[in-house]
C-alpha cells in the first residue's frame, strides 16, 4: 500500500472504519464529515491526517456567528473609509482591504492542504448550504476585485459536528460520513497508551474499569469523555495514587479525584447519592 | 445484486440517493478498498449512510443481503450489470439534484457511456493483474488470490475464523431509537422569523451618530457602529396537551424541539383545550405547579410573539361560558382569556395540527379562528410558513 494512506499515527488511534472513511474522502477529493460526542478525537483527527500525509494544516473554527462568506473573504470597508479620510495612499487599491478567509488560503496554498472546518453545527442552520457551491466548484468570485479564486489543489476537507443541529441533505450527499463511536475498552486502552506510554499496567486497567463504570451511571447529564479520562489519569499519576485505591467493587470505593471525570455539579450529586445508596445496601 | 441492495436500503428507510451510489462506485473504481469484504462494508457505509441513527438498519440490510453469497463481489461490480440497474435506480430514486447532476454530466446517454467505459477499463486493467474487480476466483474478494490478508469469502473455514462480522454485531442498535427526524424542516421554517429579527442588523454603521460625532471631531471621521441585533426575536409558545391532542404529539414535539434550538428567547407553557387562568410548564406536575396566566401576561413584554398550538377541538362551552372547562371550574370564559392574550401580544398566531379539511365541520375551530382574527394555520410546513409570514406582517 502506498504511503498516501492514513492509518493513524503515534499520537492517534484510528479504527479500521475511520481509516476507510478518511482514505475514501482523500482519494475521491470529497469532504469527510465526522460526528461524535465531544472528546472523541474529531478535532485531533484532522491534525493527524495532515501530519501523517505530510500536508499543511488549516483550521477554520466555526462559531454561532460565523458566516460562510467569512471563509472566502471579507471586505473591510471601514478601514478603507478611514484611510481615505486620513489621505492614505493604500486606499486606491481595494485589494488592500480584502481579508482572506480560510477557504481562500486553502485554495491558494502551494501544496494540497488539510482544511478542518470544526464544529460546523455551531453555525446558522443554512451555513453548510451556503458553502456548497464553493466546495463543489472549488472556486469563488471576488466581486470587489473581479477575480476568480480557483483551488490550486483540491484541499482535503474534514468537517466535524457535535450533532447540535441536523445538517442539510444536499450537503450530506456530497460528503463521506463517519460517526466516531465512543471507544470500547480495548480501543481506549490504546488511546491512553499513546498519551501515557509509561503508565503502569495495573493503574491503566483499574482506571479504565472505574471510568467505564462511571460512564454507565444512568442519568448523567454529561458522561465523561476521553479527554476527561486522560485528565484524570494525569492527576492519578501526579498524586501518586496506587492502583489498589481504584480496585475492587466500585460500589464500595469512591474513585479518588473523580471530580476530574464529572464536571457537572448535578452529576456529582447524582453519583454521590448512588454510591451512598449502594453502600448502605451492601453494609 | 447491487440494485437490490440499494433498494433494500431505501426500503429500510435509509435515504440513499443516486449521487451517493455513484460515489460508492467511483470509490470502488479508484481502488479505495482492495482488501476484503469488511473494508467494503466500511466503504459502503461511509459513502451511503449520513446519519448514525441509520447505521443499525444499514448493518441489518448489509448482513442479510450479503449473507453467504460466495461470488458476491464479482457480481456486485460485474461489468454487465450497471447499465440496467442504473436505469432502474433512476426511475425510482432520482431527486431533482440528481437530475441536475446528470444534466451537468451531459445527460443520461452520456453518463451511461462513461459508465460503460469505466467498467470496461476496469476489466482491461484487471486483465493486467492486480486490480480489484475480478472474475471468479481472482478477485481480492474471491477465494484465492493475491491478497493474503483478504477475507476469504465463500470458504467455510475462514468465515468461521471471524466469528462475528462487524455488521452482525449490531453495535449501533441503540442509536436508532433517538429518532427525531423531521425537525430540520421545521427549523428552516421557523428560521424565517429569526431572519426577520436580524434585518438591518449585522455590524452596521450608525450614520446619524457618525455624522454628529464627525462634526464634533473637527471633520475627521469618527465612525459609530450599532451593535448587531442578534437573534432578538422573542417567542412564547403555548401548547395544548392531552386529550384529543395525543394524536398530534409527535408533530408538536418536533415543533417544540425545533423552536427550542432556534430561538434564544423562547418561553413555553402548556394548556388544555383552551387558555384559562392557569398555565403550567411541566405536564406531570400540572395540578401542583400552575403559573397564573395573569403573571405570564405581566412578565413577558409586548414584543413577544405568541404561537398557540392546539387542535381547538372542544365543546363551544369551553370557549364561551364561565365554568365551561371540562377539567376545573373556570371563573372567566376562555374567550375572555384569549382576548387578554391577544391584547398583550398582538403578534399572535394559532397553529392547528388538525387536518384543515375538517376545520369547517368543527364549530369550536371556527370560533377560535374568529377570535384569532383568522390567523389560524395548519401545523404543516406550509401552514407554518404562512403563519410565520403573518407574524411578520403584524406591526
Ligand atoms: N483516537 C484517539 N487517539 C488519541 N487521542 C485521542 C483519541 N480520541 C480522543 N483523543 C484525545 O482526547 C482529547 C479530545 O480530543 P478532541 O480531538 O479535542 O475531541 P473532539 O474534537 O471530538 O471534541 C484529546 O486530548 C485527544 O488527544
Ligand atoms: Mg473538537
Amino acid at each position: 500500500m502506498s504511503e498516501s494512506r492514513f492509518r493513524g499515527t503515534e499520537q492517534y488511534i484510528a479504527t479500521d472504519d475511520l481509516m476507510m472513511a478518511v482514505n475514501a474522502a482523500v482519494t475521491l477529493g470529497r469532504p469527510l464529515l465526522v460526528k461524535g460526542e465531544p472528546g472523541t478525537g474529531k478535532t485531533q483527527l484532522a491534525e493527524e491526517v495532515a501530519r501523517s500525509l505530510n500536508r499543511p494544516f488549516l483550521q477554520w473554527h466555526i462559531k454561532s456567528t460565523t458566516k460562510a462568506q467569512q471563509g472566502l473573504y471579507e471586505y473591510d470597508a471601514v478601514s478603507r473609509l478611514r484611510d481615505s479620510q486620513l489621505g492614505d495612499a493604500r486606499v486606491h487599491d481595494i485589494g488592500n482591504y480584502i481579508v482572506k478567509g480560510k477557504l481562500w488560503e486553502a485554495f491558494t496554498i502551494d501544496v494540497q492542504p488539510v482544511l478542518l472546518i470544526d464544529e460546523i453545527d455551531k453555525a446558522d442552520i443554512e451555513f453548510p448550504n451556503d458553502l456548497l457551491h464553493e466546495l463543489d466548484r472549488m472556486e469563488f468570485f471576488v466581486y470587489e476585485t473581479r477575480e476568480v479564486i480557483k483551488a490550486h489543489h483540491r484541499p482535503i476537507i474534514i468537517i466535524t459536528s457535535n450533532n447540535e443541529k441536523e445538517l442539510p441533505d444536499a450537503f450530506l450527499r456530497r460528503c463521506f460520513f463517519h460517526y466516531i463511536r465512543f471507544p470500547d475498552k480495548e480501543t481506549m486502552e490504546r488511546i491512553v497508551n499513546v498519551h501515557y506510554p509509561n503508565l503502569k499496567k495495573r493503574l491503566l486497567s483499574e482506571s479504565l474499569e472505574a471510568f467505564f463504570e462511571i460512564r454507565d451511571v444512568p442519568g448523567l447529564k454529561k458522561r465523561p469523555s476521553t479527554s476527561e479520562l486522560l485528565d484524570w489519569i494525569k492527576l492519578l499519576v501526579a498524586e501518586d495514587i496506587p492502583p489498589e485505591a481504584l480496585r475492587g467493587d466500585q460500589h464500595k470505593i469512591v474513585p479518588p479525584l473523580y471530580g476530574a471525570l464529572l464536571k457537572n455539579e448535578q452529576d456529582v450529586h447524582l453519583f454521590e447519592r448512588l454510591l451512598f445508596m449502594s453502600r448502605r445496601k451492601k453494609d | 445484486m447491487m440494485t437490490d441492495f440499494f433498494l433494500k436500503l431505501r426500503q429500510a428507510g435509509i435515504p440513499v440517493t443516486l449521487t451517493e451510489f455513484l460515489t460508492l462506485l467511483e470509490a470502488l473504481s479508484q481502488r479505495v478498498t482492495a482488501h476484503n469484504v469488511e473494508e467494503f462494508y466500511y466503504l459502503a457505509r461511509a459513502a451511503l449512510v449520513k446519519d448514525e441513527r441509520h447505521y443499525d438498519r444499514f448493518d441489518q440490510v448489509f448482513g442479510s443481503h450479503f449473507k453467504g453469497l460466495e461470488t458476491l463481489f464479482d457480481q456486485v461490480i460485474g461489468a454487465k450489470v450497471p447499465l440496467e440497474w442504473l436505469h432502474k435506480l433512476a426511475e425510482l430514486t432520482l431527486t431533482d439534484e440528481d437530475k441536475a447532476l446528470i444534466e451537468s454530466l451531459g445527460g443520461w446517454e452520456k453518463l451511461m457511456e462513461t459508465f460503460a467505459k469505466r467498467m470496461a477499463e476496469q476489466e482491461g486493467r484487471h486483465e493486467g493483474g492486480n486490480k480489484w474487480i475480478g472474475t471468479a476466483g481472482r478477485s481480492p474478494f474471491g477465494t484465492y488470490g493475491y491478497n493474503p490478508e483478504g477475507i476469504r469469502i465463500g470458504q467455510h473455514e475462514s468465515r468461521e475464523r471471524r466469528a462475528v462480522k462487524v455488521w452482525d454485531r449490531r453495535e449501533f442498535r441503540n442509536l436508532d431509537d433517538t429518532v427525531e427526524l423531521g425537525t430540520r424542516n421545521i427549523k428552516v421554517a421557523l428560521r424565517r422569523l429569526r431572519r426577520f429579527a436580524r434585518e438591518g442588523a449585522a455590524e452596521e454603521l450608525d450614520l446619524d451618530d457618525t455624522i454628529r460625532s464627525t462634526a464634533r471631531n473637527a471633520g475627521y471621521l469618527e465612525l459609530k457602529m450599532v451593535p448587531e441585533r442578534h437573534n432578538a426575536v422573542k417567542v412564547l409558545l403555548f401548547l395544548d396537551i392531552g386529550g384529543s391532542m395525543d394524536d398530534h404529539i409527535r408533530a408538536c414535539e418536533e415543533l417544540f424541539s425545533a423552536a427550542r434550538s432556534e430561538f434564544k428567547h423562547l418561553e413555553y407553557f402548556y394548556f388544555h383545550n383552551m387558555v384559562y387562568e392557569g398555565l403550567w410548564k411541566d405536564n406531570r406536575r400540572r395540578y401542583t405547579e400552575k403559573t397564573e396566566t395573569l403573571t405570564v401576561l405581566n412578565t413577558f413584554g409586548h414584543d413577544y410573539k405568541l404561537i398557540l398550538v392546539g387542535d381547538a377541538t372542544m365543546s363551544p362551552y369551553e370557549i364561551t361560558y364561565p365554568g365551561g372547562s371540562v377539567e376545573h371550574f373556570n371563573p372567566e370564559a376562555g374567550e375572555v382569556w384569549l382576548d387578554r392574550l391577544l391584547r398583550t401580544w398582538p403578534r399572535a398566531i394559532w397553529l392547528n395540527p388538525q387536518s384543515q379539511k375538517r376545520w369547517s365541520y368543527v364549530p369550536s375551530i371556527q370560533m377560535v379562528r374568529e377570535l384569532m382574527g383568522e390567523r389560524m394555520y395548519p401545523l404543516t410546513l406550509e401552514g407554518l410558513g404562512q403563519g410565520i409570514r403573518a407574524l411578520q406582517r403584524i406591526r
